[in-house]
């Protein structure tokens, strides 16, 4: 055994939860899932063609570390344009392989060893993995479907040590759909410059928020007052614009930490992928010409189909906090006396719908499930009336 | 924020079989309301008929479809509108549409077999006086129709799980 070669710290931490599931719906014909994590559309055809023009136009070398300066420039006025603040395309924005790269880089360029990092919890799946493999040591802070998953600035009080260094924002947030007001986050951005913290700002589902309180989510972390300077504005393509398989994402902080970024990425990445690039750069520019056509149709078909979905699992009797954002409804199972995890592999097993045990997403997302709505609609109604089968066999 | 009628409009001409109670989830609103909303669009014509689409190749059904290019004269105080009327009136053509370019109307005729299409042309179609040419293709393949792709499959490539 190789075992000796592994280090322990690496190994000492735990696979995504969420890899059983995929293996026992592997093996069944006429499973339905509720159970990814991507939209449902492919990538609009004006996007994937121009990617393909750039292939036949021999379009195939490395492009600079940060990426196509073109692309910079269409990033800045898009986040300008949509999320009310400005960055410098050439010093203060970055091209990723994904908002995962992004966020591995933010960690890996702040943290020293030991350094505490807050993680909403639940949560997406690899903050706390990262923070680990970045030497720092996550710190789950709870939050509660009374709250509508919200992190309050208390609980940040209650989690801050003298180690504390960092918070990851997460909003609109995977898996709970929860979203943040202005005001809202004008609270945390106080405890993030009291305790001199730096935020982490996911920001890849902000197109996604269905709402008609005109604050929400309708400005980046970053445009708050004196936060620029303390914030990692990540975001990236994958969930706008339907672009997951693309691997393209950015990273936009002050300069004297995006150069601290883009040099691991130089070293261990060099770039994204050229072709996901000039894709980025077709969707964002054709998008601010036609008024964000792409997004807005995406957009409302998610919107109808989470009111769907949410009504559905009221309707089955389950307690269910109304998401305003990403594409996923959270419910509570604890009135079936199941555990989330019982409750998922039993609702395969038995009726062969796939839904993600809440606990995947940390200790707090015990007692629920995630069920994404980027799904067919007549898929979705199927999987509605196996769930309502199997919750009135319990 | 969008209209009730036209967020109707999108949804009914995605599954024109949506029930009214589905409708008024999906957009929020009363059942009232959207019953109300569908009513008006059909009382004004906006919405003509509720019907699948349906690929026939795939049934037993003997069907031959034709594109026909007719050049007419147009006639005083009427223009177009009166011999259209005479060519839409006939069962065999599914649709006609008065053309911008180098014919006049474009007319869609729906037959059972290739000699039943071609009679129609030459007994019905052609002898109308205001018709003076007409030029018809036949369809040999129906690729996508009404925003509806009928080649190949539409298997979803998304893994079960993700993140
Ligand atoms: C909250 C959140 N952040 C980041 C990512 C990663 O996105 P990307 O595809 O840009 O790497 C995901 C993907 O599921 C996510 O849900």
């Amino acid at each position: 055994m190789s075992n000796r070669f592994v280090n322990p710290a690496v190994a000492q931490v735990p696979p995504s939860g969420i890899r059983r599931f995929f293996d026992i719906a592997g093996t069944m014909k006429d499973a339905i899932s509720l159970g990814v994590g991507e939209p449902d559309f492919v990538t609009p055809y004006h996007i994937r063609s121009a990617a393909i023009d750039s292939i036949l136009d021999g379009e195939t070398q490395y492009t600079p570390n940060r990426g196509l300066l073109s692309l910079r420039q269409e990033i800045a006025r898009y986040l300008s344009d949509r999320f009310q603040v400005s960055y410098d395309p050439e010093q203060e924005i970055m091209v990723t392989v994904g908002a995962s790269e992004a966020i591995d880089l933010a960690l890996r360029a702040c943290l020293r060893p030991g350094d505490e990092v807050i993680v909403p919890d639940p949560g997406y799946v690899s903050y706390a993995p990262c923070v680990t493999f970045a030497g720092g040591v996550p710190v789950a802070v709870p939050t509660k479907a009374e709250d509508e998953f919200r992190i309050t600035p208390e609980e940040i009080e209650q989690a801050v040590t003298p180690k504390t260094r960092a918070i990851i924002f997460p909003y609109p947030n995977n898996p709970t759909g929860a979203v943040m007001n202005k005001a809202q986050m004008q609270a945390i951005a106080q405890a993030a410059e009291k305790h001199d913290l730096l935020v982490i700002s996911d920001e890849i589902y902000a197109e996604l928020t269905y709402t008609d309180d005109e604050d929400e989510q309708k400005i980046a972390f970053s445009a708050l007052p004196g936060m620029k300077e303390r914030t990692v504005l990540i975001n990236g393509f994958s969930k706008a614009f339907a672009m997951t398989g693309w691997r393209l994402g950015y990273a936009c902080a002050p300069k004297e930490i995006l150069y601290e970024m883009n040099k691991i990425h130089q070293y261990a990445i060099m770039c994204a992928p050229r072709q996901g690039q000039v894709a980025g750069l077709q969707a964002l520019k054709k998008n601010r010409e036609n008024g964000y056509e792409d997004v807005v149709t995406m957009r409302r078909s998610y919107d109808r189909r989470r009111r769907v979905m949410l009504d559905a699992f009221r309707k089955m009797g389950l307690s269910c906090f109304e998401p305003r954002g990403a594409f996923y409804c959270f419910p509570s199972i604890r009135s079936t006396g199941l555990t989330s995890e019982e409750f998922c592999t039993r609702l395969l097993k038995e009726h062969r719908v796939v839904c993600v045990p809440g606990d995947a997403f940390g200790k707090s997302g015990a007692g629920h499930i995630r069920c994404c709505y980027a799904t067919d609609m007549n898929r979705m109604l199927e999987a509605f009336k196996r769930m309502e089968q199997f919750i009135q066999s319990l | 924020m969008q209209s009730l009628k036209s967020q109707i409009l999108e949804i009914l001409s995605e599954d024109c079989r949506t029930p009214l109670e589905r409708i008024a989830v999906m957009t929020g609103s009363d059942l009232t309301q959207v019953a109300e909303a569908v009513e008006e669009l059909e009382r004004d014509r906006v919405i003509l008929q509720y019907s699948p689409i349906i690929n026939w190749d795939r049934t037993d059904k003997e069907r031959v479809e034709a594109l026909i290019e007719v050049k007419v004269t147009p006639q005083r105080d009427m223009g177009f509108d009166s011999i259209a009327g005479r060519i839409y009136r006939f069962d065999e053509v599914k649709s006609v549409f008065l053309m911008s370019g180098s014919y006049d109307l474009m007319v869609l005729v729906e037959a059972r077999t290739l000699k039943e299409l071609a009679l129609f042309v030459s007994e019905k179609l052609s002898p109308l006086e205001s018709v003076t040419g007409t030029s018809t293709s036949f369809v040999l393949k129906r690729y996508k129709q009404d925003g509806v792709i009928f080649v190949g499959e539409t298997t979803d490539k998304r893994m079960v799980v993700s993140p």
